[in-house]
């Protein structure tokens, strides 16, 4: 049993629900729960000094659409196009007693915020004696596939998870996303929260109730014994569609789902190579520098006596995203360069 | 008289407490009893002074990397800060932050802040801390010339505005942001009158007025407690050291620091002003010269005698956990 399953169990009722609903039920509970709970960001409402509406966007994918009729725009708080000011306005918030959730709308943004992400934030508690609490969410849009080029299809999330103090969650389904965006706004630390855009309509039953999923605990999504998998946000869904087609043909394959980049669950990803003594990343940030690379060096180094063929990293190249779709569908890792890299490290 | 020998007294002590804390800081970094970059604050006094006293530690301020006299005036304690500026375990932020990065969250000074223009939007959030919960608290960033030009102050002060957020921005002019003159950075002929451009008051005055900014201050930190929204002071005022202690100057007018020390030292104009006006006894301020002068040099004792961070700290306090 996955532990994603496991979890599950212990809950009241459910239902099929998409990764963006369970998203927003998790800000609507939490905002209910928590009134020092807000969210600001560019159009989480919309309308705002228009003839028009309220909740004309709901958030540019419709992730905190509904917050504003509850909670009013006292709680649910657009702001002008200002990063830098959104992501400070948060920073400076939670650490003077708010939990805010602030929205960047696609990661790209983080270059115009970044000073308040890095600098800031990140480092209140270390620079400051470890006296202030920051307990802030940041939630933004990753990947590609949405033809959306080169400024808004970035994944970015090794940039985040290289830095002290931040926290990087990265949820690959809708029951995830639900209970580790609770534990997120839960968080006594700054805390990036990374939405994969072509998963907001995947579905799978989702508690109604509240629950969080502790941070630093990967899920098992398939479990196996010849190649280990692991695999980064949308890339879940593949790494699984992968292992079931091999299925068919007698390989097993644990597909690892660290859940949360920092912290890392080094040790579920060791144990499982230790096993299989072959090891697939699959991550569609950039191969330079990146998570994948972090994820094979601290196997190499810890578990090198156990592996039986050389890593096999499959990532986005070292390129921006492209705009053609041709291209871009080239760009992300396909089931088929997945598939490939799992026969290549059983041949080696 | 429209001042208590109380306010007085505070006013005095506070400005004179930065002063010696900055020339003591000054004489040990030249000692080596200081590592790293150290700004001085002396010289603009009044303007921490004057804007402080109107605060309660609810209020919250965010400084910049030039911050010890903001810490002063919002009351953090000058031993601990001596201690953090030192490198010690028992600075007020166990010697991880050091003197471009002091905050005591207790007083709610949530940080001298090594970037410049990297208070204001964090300042906007503590205001719109204040407006959520429904306190009337207010916060102030203090930046300088400077900042006035940083994508981050500008982001922050139309933010302000949109929220209507109880947040005062105080421009401190000194003229220089490190070693270039605002007369060629600032493009404008005028920081106030751009402040007021976002849609916001604000106005310029003497910043080594004591009064001057006491008063400004006064009338922008009501207008925000009542739910008036954020306002601008550009306070203009003087540099007496360099940009970091150590800096040759090179910069500076024949004469200039003469000058300015002898015609636009705030603490100075201060005694003058309330001597002249008889509201309080120059003996009495010499008394809390002396005063000062032992807890500065308490500071730097104990500060030399306490211990540096052992090396365990050096990974402590990354997270909450992790």
């Amino acid at each position: 049993m996955t532990n994603t399953a496991k979890q599950a169990e212990a809950t009241g009722t459910s239902s099929i629900k998409t990764y963006r609903q369970a998203i927003n039920e998790a800000l609507f509970q939490e905002m209910r729960r928590d009134p020092t709970v807000i969210v600001l960001g560019e159009e989480v409402s919309g309308g705002a000094g228009t003839d028009g509406i309220d909740d004309a966007y709901g958030g540019v994918f419709g992730v905190t659409k509904g917050l504003v009729h509850e909670f009013s725009r006292k709680r649910v708080i657009d702001t002008p196009i200002s990063e830098s000011a959104i992501i400070g306005a948060a920073a400076g918030a939670a650490c003077t007693g708010l939990r805010p959730v602030a929205e960047l709308m696609f990661f790209d943004f983080i270059g115009v915020s970044f000073d308040q992400i890095f600098n800031q934030a990140a480092k209140f508690r270390y620079m400051f004696g470890g006296k202030p609490n920051t307990p802030m969410v940041i939630r933004a849009t990753v990947g590609a596939g949405w033809r959306a080029g080169p400024q808004h299809s970035n994944m970015l999330h090794p940039v985040v998870a290289h830095i002290p103090g931040l926290k990087v969650v990265m949820p690959s389904n809708a029951y995830d996303a639900k209970g580790l965006m609770i534990s997120a706004i839960r968080d006594d630390d700054p805390v990036i929260f990374l939405e994969y855009k072509t998963l907001y309509d995947s579905k799978c039953e989702v508690p109604d109730d509240l629950y969080t999923i502790p941070f630093g605990e990967a899920s098992f999504t398939r479990e196996g014994s010849d190649v280990t998998i692991v695999a980064i946000s949308g890339m879940v869904p593949r790494a699984n569609a992968v292992a079931d087609k091999l299925a068919g043909e007698g390989i097993s394959c644990d597909v690892i789902d660290p859940r949360t980049i920092s912290p890392l669950d080094v040790e579920s990803i060791i144990e499982s190579v230790e096993v299989t003594g072959r090891l697939v990343i699959v991550d569609e940030a950039n191969e330079r520098c990146s998570l994948a690379a972090d994820i094979s060096s601290i196997v190499a180094e810890q578990a090198f006596h156990a592996l039986r063929a050389p890593i096999r990293k499959v990532t986005a190249p070292h390129t921006p995203v492209p705009f053609s779709p041709v291209l871009e569908d080239l760009y992300i890792p396909s089931p088929e360069r997945i598939e490939q890299a799992v026969r290549d490290v059983l041949e080696a | 008289m429209r001042y208590t020998p109380e306010l007085l007294i505070e006013a005095y002590r506070t400005m004179q407490t930065i002063r010696l804390f900055e020339e003591r800081c000054i004489l040990e970094f030249e000692r080596g009893n200081i590592p790293g970059f150290v700004h001085a604050y002396n010289g603009q006094e009044a303007v921490a002074a004057g804007v402080c006293m109107h605060l309660s530690d609810r209020d919250v301020i965010g400084s910049t990397h030039r911050g010890h006299g903001h810490c002063i005036a919002k009351g953090c304690d000058v031993i601990g800060m001596m201690k953090e500026i030192m490198g010690k375990s028992t600075g007020l932020c166990k010697g991880k932050g050091g003197s471009m990065h002091i905050a005591d969250f207790d007083k709610g000074m949530i940080g001298a802040n090594a970037i410049v223009g990297g208070a204001p939007p964090l300042c906007n959030g503590a205001a719109l801390t204040a407006k959520t919960l429904g306190t009337n608290h207010v916060a102030v960033s203090f930046g300088g010339d400077g900042s006035s030009n940083q994508g981050t102050t500008l982001e922050a002060l139309n933010m302000a505005v949109v929220l209507q957020l109880p947040h005062i921005f105080i421009i401190e002019n000194n003229g220089y942001g490190e070693g270039t003159g605002a007369d060629y950075a600032v493009g404008c002929e005028s920081l106030a009158e751009r402040t007021a451009g976002f849609g916001m008051p604000a106005v310029a005055i003497d910043g080594t007025d004591f009064f001057a900014v006491y008063e400004q201050a006064k009338e922008y930190i009501d207008l925000a407690r009542k739910g008036g929204g954020p306002s601008a002071i550009e306070a203009e005022t003087v540099r007496f050291d360099g940009h970091f202690i150590g800096d040759p100057q090179l910069y500076r007018g024949e004469n200039e620091l003469d000058d300015i020390k002898k015609n636009r030292d705030c603490i100075k104009l201060f005694r003058n002003r309330v001597t002249a006006e008889k509201w309080l006894e120059a003996e009495r301020m010499d008394e809390i010269d002396a005063e000062v002068a032992a807890l500065i040099e308490r500071a730097v004792e104990e500060g030399m005698n306490a211990p540096f961070p052992e090396p365990a700290d050096l990974y402590a306090d990354v997270y909450k956990t992790y």
